[in-house]
């Protein structure tokens, strides 16, 4: 069973009974600006459903105003949904007692922020400690444990500095440990590279791959960037408007676009770097006599090798043995994005 | 003319009519009255504990050499604004002048002094949770606002004769009625400080499961005290500004120079004292600013 289940949520901004019309008209599937310009009513969520694995990177992409922010505090219900179920580990957090609430949001999940959001009158260190202390755990378990996440995150040395005296990318990083700090199985990240330099957002994104490789947290992470979602994501789902467009595997959405509007940003994608051998080879042909590579190696790898030889690569999986093969003009027409 | 105007129209639209009248003074007066003979004690209780409080701390002040309180002054405004010598200097010169003035003024503004502290006290005590209140609750919000405007805006006599119902004549009424007209501005900054803190990290901490009363010490009130300071600068500040009217139903202190210098004429006594109180107002202007600006810098930016 998924960890995380949506269930037909729905979320619509306003009160009383332009909101009950509201949720009508969107049930019965009038569009976010027609309901709007009926009722009043933001619509920011219609029917939208999904589940996530435990242990996986489920990313969620759409533009600004999709209602992506909207969607993901719906799983530590900082929001309430107008209509729809939530079931995490096989429980309604709209059932939660306010007691309960309280533990589950101590224990169970956290947050990264787009803003940081960090306390700017506490220290790196009384930060990343918040949440033990408002789980009230003793002083100095708090400061061991929280000093282990501040080296993990390489802050050793900046915890008694305070969040204005950091660079941005060093933030997300104490906005990082404070989140991990309290153990959570899962992790939810609201656009939080967003608001860092290219270059060190690329940083920021292997850091959190080495990192959850060792953690396997349950990670629902925000973007508004599609190179990042298909780089993060064991599973896409493409937001547009409150609606989920498209939810897949990265290789699904590349290949597969459901709608034209997904069609529309996957021409921007580096493909090269997000699709791999397995993704666009042939059936095994016994007569394939080049080189072998892995069928998990990325188009972009691929792309030396095939040019250095006349026939075919071999692909292989964990074992050696052959799964396909790829000729140089698969292999190109897996980089140009023509079906 | 005018008789002929009033003429068009029937008695009772002419004259006001005796009978159309709120009887606000008797329900008041009979208020008051059921007040003091209902809830004497609980007032008297109070008046008894602000009593003590106000005579230890004047006595204490008198006590302590002057040298002792100038240099308490001094170290305390050179801490609190983290080592600031200039600053200093001027709050130094001003303590230094009140009692150059004249000798007699020293003993007179220890007492103004400890009429003010105690009000603020009760002023930060009481506006504090108040501010809290209302910037939680909008309904709340909606019916104290107007209650402080209120306050500020009616003339301190009318509740000062409440007053000496309530606590007899004295230094109490007195508190009492600073209490009333100085008290808004802490609760309007604490309520708009707690406004003021950003949501997002607001949200930060209900992400991580804190409790309404943890979220509240730990990222609320810490967030709002640039904020609250500043009203309680403000209200020392309007504290002060009732001494002379404290002095008029029996406080001792600097007021009691200016009435007197009023009645005798005597300008020249009226300037010194009030000449004083300027200075005090400058030295718990500073000082208290001071404090609270220890609190901006904290995030590094002030
Ligand atoms: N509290 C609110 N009241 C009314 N409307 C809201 C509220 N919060 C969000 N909305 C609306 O809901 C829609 C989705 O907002 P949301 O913040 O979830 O978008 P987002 O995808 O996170 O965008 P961004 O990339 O800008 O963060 C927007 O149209 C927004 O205006
Ligand atoms: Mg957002």
């Amino acid at each position: 069973m998924a960890l995380i289940d949506i269930r037909n949520v729905y979320k619509i901004f306003g009160a009383g009974r332009p909101l009950e019309d509201a949720l009508e008209l969107a049930r019965s599937g009038v569009e976010k600006n027609d309901v709007l310009v009926e009722t009043g009513c933001t619509l920011g969520l219609k029917d939208v459903s999904l589940s996530v694995e435990r242990g996986e990177t489920f990313v969620v992409m759409g533009l600004s105003g999709s209602g992506k922010s909207t969607l993901i505090r719906h799983i530590n219900r900082l929001i309430d949904p107008t209509a729809g179920r939530i079931l995490v580990d096989g429980r309604d957090v709209l059932e939660l007692s306010p007691e309960e609430l309280l533990a589950f949001r101590r224990s169970a999940v956290s947050m990264v922020f787009q803003r940081f959001a960090l306390f700017p009158h506490m220290t790196v260190l009384e930060n990343v400690g918040y949440g033990l202390e408002v789980q009230g755990t003793e002083h100095a378990e708090r400061r061991r444990r929280a000093m282990a996440w501040i080296e993990d995150v390489e802050l050793s040395g900046y915890e008694n500095a305070y969040p204005a005296q950091l660079s941005g990318g060093m933030q997300q990083r104490v906005g990082l440990a404070r989140a991990l700090c309290t153990d959570p199985e899962i992790l939810l990240m609201d656009e939080p590279f967003s608001a860092l330099d290219p270059l060190i957002r690329k940083q920021m994104q292997e850091h959190l791959i080495a990192l959850q490789r060792d953690l396997k947290k349950t990670i629902v992470f925000i973007t508004h960037d599609l190179d990042e979602a298909l780089h993060l994501g064991d599973h896409v789902a493409i937001l547009k408007d409150g609606v989920i467009d498209q939810t897949g595997k990265p290789n699904e959405i590349l290949l597969r676009p459901a709608t034209d509007y997904v069609r529309e940003f996957v021409r921007e994608v580096k493909r090269g770097r997000i699709l791999k051998t397995g993704d666009v080879m042939w059936p095994p042909d016994a007569a394939a006599t080049g080189p072998a590579i892995s069928r998990d190696a990325v188009l972009q790898d691929a792309l030396p090798v095939s040019m250095e030889n006349e026939s075919p690569l071999r692909v292989v999986d964990e074992t050696g043995a052959m799964v396909g093969v790829l000729s140089r003009s698969a292999l190109l027409r897996g980089l140009t994005d023509r079906e | 003319m005018m008789k002929f105007f009033r003429g068009l129209f029937p008695d009772w639209a002419v004259e006001w009519p005796k009978g159309l009248n709120l009887p606000l003074n008797k329900w008041t007066n009979d208020f008051v009255e059921w007040l003091v003979s209902e809830y004497g004690v609980i007032f008297e209780t109070a008046s008894d504990a602000i009593l003590v409080l106000l005579v230890g701390l004047e006595r204490f002040l008198r006590d302590l050499p002057w040298v002792v309180v100038f240099l308490g002054v001094g170290a305390l405004t050179f801490f609190s604004s983290g080592r600031k010598w200039g600053l200093t200097a001027l709050v130094a010169a001003c303590m230094f002048f009140i009692g150059l003035t004249d000798p007699r003024l020293w003993d007179l503004s220890m007492m103004t002094l400890s009429v003010m502290l105690v009000s603020t006290l009760i002023c930060i005590g009481l506006g504090v949770p108040i501010g809290i209140a209302i910037s939680r609750n909008d309904r709340m919000r909606d019916m104290v606002l107007p209650a402080l405007d209120l306050m500020q805006t009616m003339p301190s006599f009318v509740y000062l004769i409440p007053a000496i119902m309530l606590f007899g004549l004295g230094a109490v009424p007195a508190v009492f009625a600073t209490v009333i007209y100085a008290i808004p501005p802490v609760i309007r900054l604490t309520d708009l400080g707690i406004r003021l803190v950003d949501e997002d990290i607001v949200e930060a901490s209900d992400a991580m499961g804190a409790s309404r009363r943890q979220k509240l010490m730990r990222v609320q009130i810490p967030m709002a005290l640039p904020n609250i300071m500043q009203g309680v600068n403000q209200t020392t500040m309007m504290a002060l500004a009732m001494v002379v009217i404290a002095s008029m139903i029996g406080t001792r202190g600097l007021g009691t120079e200016v009435l007197i210098g009023l009645q005798q004429l005597n300008v020249g006594r009226a300037l010194e004292a009030g000449v004083a109180i300027v200075l005090l107002a400058i030295v718990m202007d500073r000082v208290t600013q001071a404090y609270g600006g220890r609190f901006i810098r904290t995030d590094g930016r002030g």
